[in-house]
């Protein structure tokens, strides 16, 4: 007995990865690319389910299978032919063949109808083929609530009556995913939002109204609300939700995807949803499953076909099925269509907020790891040597420990990178250029935390690349480009980093025109002599547009400027190289995680300090030679062919018992995030250490020149420096022990105007 | 009042505290000088020793800076310094009273701690007319008086509350100005 339930459960765990195997397939299966062998694999798929299902006596899950191993025998043979519309159903056999085994794996017989309504549409397909091989499109009749032009062949009448209720289920199914009628209006977008909660949902404090309501403020919402499963009165639980809306959304093109899933953030795991999109001719927006690319021709909608079993198949659901239906919704917005409704998975889903748990108590370990070894290497030699051996273990094990703590957090970019080709497409769309996105190493891993905060900058850099980058097609033929226009969106790591490219093969950056715009602006001082580089960067200026026109799609002065500040505040970089006429790169460094920094401990008077490694170019004690006074002081140091400003540490943070003498210190030559530099004299320089990243705020306040803090291995805090608010309050004569120095204190002489240093300063590489 | 007693309201809620004695609420008292001060005793996390803390830049010399409590940082104030009497020289006996007051945690450097006190509503004093300019008197919830001691009552909520800036944190936002946007 207990071998058989051994086997069983290696059934289970097989089948479970055959039917990832068969919906990865299914989804890249669409009309005119059929590929023999995914077809192959599909098929094998499903009939091992079936011989497995045989050998344990599930009866009714072999005789689902052998129905949906019938169609793809036919799909084989090429006798039926792929459309979308099989495609569809196929999908959806997977589906509810994935909980056939669920019901399986937990003893208990399927609901009687389980499996009618697809088995209904798998034969419909297999009799298209037998009796109308001339038929191309065979697609289930639309519901009678539903004004779909009858764009399907309509000969299911007769079958209609044979198979009754069943037909009628998937007939409401379909009409979920079909657009509304009417044409769209210009300029818009329609969204058509079908969005099914489960029975429980107002038992977890949620309001469908609000979303509803939220919905509504995105543009022109016309909601229908669904009564059919609203039981009698004398059968009804106040307390369960039988509602469910079917919501038309005439939108701007500006509202995305994200803006409609956002809505919906809370309860994604507690309901169906499926979002449609609908656009004027030329449809502009893409879904992320294959199979949907090519729907015929009558809907220029691109519906997205949802992992999501049926309707009466979600309401069906054994309880044990609830834990891995959460994913169902965000697997079918990221495209990837991997998760199964009732089956175990081999990942869990686990609160954030206990990982953070776990990596701060890691934190801690390695802390007090630290400082223990502090202690014993102040015993006497020879005499504990087991201890030591055991506390060296500890140390391999505790790095150990925080490397796998942190990888846990780590995600691949691709969850960003998935939405990108949407992206891409509509901005094409809109700006009638003709766009090609090629991605690489989207399995790059980096801290959630960054791949969260990394989609806004993305998207805009991206929409800036099409937007200003890239010619319009007719341009390009001119200059002798291919008329597609490529952009390449590339994640690696480098050196504990993860680098990011953005590179199009457009106009690359007119200085010309920047450099006008910025003088128009008053950014950069008529005349001034800029390196072309200067010039490139001068677009991360706040306030800085090139568009002549202010475009639907950027241009609105809100762009580089804030993609810098939020690359910086994640603790990273972003630098641009163009060439005219060949295009642009953008490149941006960001730190694997939030949590951790390598840092430089320096030492100020009795004070620790702890400088992020990235901001540190070098560190010298400079020659007397090598300072300049200026006004009587020594500001200014010489650092290989640069003028760079010294900032004395001591003096800006009011730190006693210090060394004031740079030449008897040390300089150490820091870059803030956006190129400029500065001296930072200080004591010594204790050497390099990653240190957990701490918060300052959440008990205190933001302190000026203090990014956040940190716990060394003795246990004190020490503060992380941000050198960018170092340099802002040297500035405002901070570090001036006679007072305020006036502002116009000039860092850089080689510039002539006087409004030229503050770009100069900012822009200096 | 047992000690039993003190340990289950410390434990419970305030409103646990009112039932089971009225209008009778404790207060941890403590030293500073020749002065002796009360805080609620609700809003006592715990006391420990001094250890060293962290100077934080060019703040008021009641600000003594940080220091690492199992991991959190949390800011030390010299209630001597605030109360104009300099800052504290401090001693390996000086100890700290960490107070929980709402989500944010902070400890206050005090020279000893006296005592715990049951203090009903009625017998408490409202504290005098004081110079503003001398004393913060918001910080005062009122006066006590024990064996012929005066005991000053403070308002935790009040005590240090203006040192917290209600700064969000920078990443969070730029990240809302570019949602915003």
């Amino acid at each position: 007995m207990d071998d058989l339930s051994r086997f069983k459960q290696t059934y289970f765990d097989e089948s479970a990865e055959l039917l990832a195997v068969a919906e990865a397939g299914l989804l890249r299966l669409a009309p005119g690319d059929v590929d023999m062998d995914e077809v192959n694999a599909i098929f094998r798929a499903v009939h091992s389910i079936k011989g497995g299902g045989g050998a344990f006596g599930f009866n009714e899950l072999v005789a689902f299978a052998h129905e949906f191993e019938t169609v793809m025998d036919g799909v084989r043979n090429a006798t039926i032919p792929v459309t979308t519309a099989l495609v569809d159903t196929l999908i959806r056999a997977n589906d509810v063949l994935a909980q056939m085994l669920a019901y399986a794996g937990e003893g208990t017989d399927a609901p009687p109808g389980t499996t009618d309504g697809t088995v209904a549409a798998l034969r419909r397909h297999l009799d298209a083929a037998a009796h109308a091989p001339e038929e191309a499109v065979h697609t289930p009749a639309p519901a009678p609530a539903s004004a779909i032009p009858p764009a399907f062949p309509d000969d299911e009448d007769d079958e209609a009556g044979i198979f009754g209720d069943a037909l009628a289920a998937i007939a409401a199914a379909r009409d979920e995913g079909a657009p509304a009628a009417g044409p769209v209006p210009p300029g818009k977008i329609r969204w058509t939002v079908v969005f099914r909660p489960k029975a429980e949902l107002l038992l977890s404090g949620n309001e469908p109204t609000f979303m509803l309501r939220a919905l509504r403020r995105l543009g022109e919402a016309e909601i229908a609300c669904h009564l059919d499963r609203l039981p009698a009165l004398r059968d009804l639980d106040a307390e369960l939700l039988h509602l469910h809306w079917t919501v038309t959304l005439i939108a701007d093109p500006e509202v995305g995807r994200e803006r409609i899933d956002d809505v919906f953030e809370f309860v994604a795991d507690d309901c169906d949803i499926r979002i449609t999109a609908e656009a004027p001719l030329p449809a502009v927006i893409e879904t992320a499953a294959p199979p949907a690319a090519e729907t015929a021709p009558a809907l220029p909608a691109l519906t997205q076909p949802a992992p999501a079993a049926a309707p009466a198949e979600a309401a069906a659901q054994p309880p044990a099925a609830k834990p891995a239906e959460p994913a169902k919704p965000r697997a079918a917005g990221n495209g990837s269509g991997g998760e199964h409704a009732g089956l175990t998975s081999h990942t869990i889903r686990v609160d954030l907020d206990k990982i953070d748990r776990l990596v701060n108590m890691v934190g801690e370990m390695v802390i007090t790891q630290a400082m223990v070894a502090e202690h014993v290497r102040d015993l006497p030699p020879g005499q504990f040597q087991e201890l030591l051996e055991g506390l060296e273990q500890l140390a391999q094990h505790t790095r150990e420990l925080r490397e796998n703590v942190m990888s846990i957090r780590a995600q691949p970019v691709s969850s960003v990178f998935s939405r990108m080709p949407r992206l891409v497409r509509e901005c094409a769309g809109l700006t009638g250029k003709e766009v090609a996105l090629v991605t690489s190493g989207e399995n790059t891993e980096v801290d959630k935390t960054v791949v969260e905060n990394l989609v806004d900058p993305l998207t805009h850099m991206i929409r800036n690349s099409i937007d200003h980058g890239l010619e319009s097609p007719d341009e390009r033929e001119r200059v002798g480009k291919p008329r597609t226009g490529t952009v390449h969106l590339s994640a690696q790591h480098r050196s504990g980093r993860i680098v990011i490219e953005i590179t199009d093969d457009g106009r690359g950056i007119n200085r010309a025109k920047v450099l006008s715009k910025a003088i128009e602006k008053g950014l950069v001082a008529p005349g001034a002599a800029l390196s072309d580089e200067e010039v490139d960067n001068l677009i991360f200026l706040p306030g800085f547009s090139t568009a002549d026109q202010v475009s639907n799609l950027s241009g609105r002065g809100v762009g580089m400027d804030v993609v810098r500040r939020n690359i910086s505040s994640l603790g990273g970089r972003i630098g641009v190289y163009s060439t005219p006429g060949e295009g642009s790169r953008f490149t941006l460094s960001l730190p694997l995680t939030l949590a951790v920094l390598d840092g430089m401990v320096i030492s100020v008077g009795e004070e620790r300090f702890v400088l992020p490694l990235t901001n540190i170019v070098e560190s010298l004690r400079p020659k007397p030679e090598d300072l300049h006074g200026l006004v009587n002081k020594c500001d200014v140091m010489m650092a290989r062919g640069e003028y760079v400003r010294l900032v004395h540490l001591h003096r800006l943070f009011g730190i006693p018992k210090a060394i004031d003498d740079a030449t008897k210190g040390l300089v150490v030559l820091v870059e803030t995030e956006d190129g400029s530099r500065l001296g930072l004299v200080v004591d010594e320089i204790l050497g390099q250490q990653q240190v957990v990243i701490k918060s300052l705020e959440s008990n205190f306040r933001r302190l000026e020149g203090v990014a956040a803090a940190t716990i060394l291995g003795d246990g004190r805090v020490a503060l992380i420096l941000d050198v960018a608010g170092l340099r802002e309050m040297s500035r405002h004569g901070g570090d001036n022990p006679g007072g305020p120095r006036p502002a116009s204190f000039p860092a850089t002489p080689s510039l002539p105007a006087s409004a030229g240093h503050d770009t100069r300063q900012r822009q200096t590489a | 009042m047992s000690s039993s007693m003190a340990l289950a309201t410390v434990g419970g809620t305030r409103t646990d505290a009112l039932s089971l004695n009225g209008t009778e609420e404790q207060y941890v008292t403590f030293t500073v000088g020749n002065e002796e001060y009360g805080v609620n005793i609700l809003a006592v996390r715990e006391i420990r020793g001094w250890t060293p803390e962290s100077r934080l830049p060019n703040l008021p010399d009641y600000v003594r800076g940080v220091i690492n409590l199992r991991g959190i940082i949390i800011p030390i104030f010299d209630l001597r310094a605030r109360f104009g009497g300099g800052g504290t020289e401090v001693t390996k006996r000086h100890v700290v009273v960490v107070m929980q007051v709402g989500e944010r945690t902070r400890g206050i450097l005090v020279d000893a701690i006296s005592d715990i006190l049951a203090i009903g509503q009625d017998a408490i004093k409202p504290p005098p007319d004081v110079d503003s300019g001398l004393i913060d008197a918001e910080y005062l919830s009122g006066l006590y008086t024990a064996d012929n001691r005066m005991v000053t009552l403070l308002n935790v909520d009040k005590l240090f509350a203006n040192e917290h800036g209600d700064h969000e944190p920078a990443n969070r936002t730029a990240a809302a100005i570019d949602k915003a946007s």
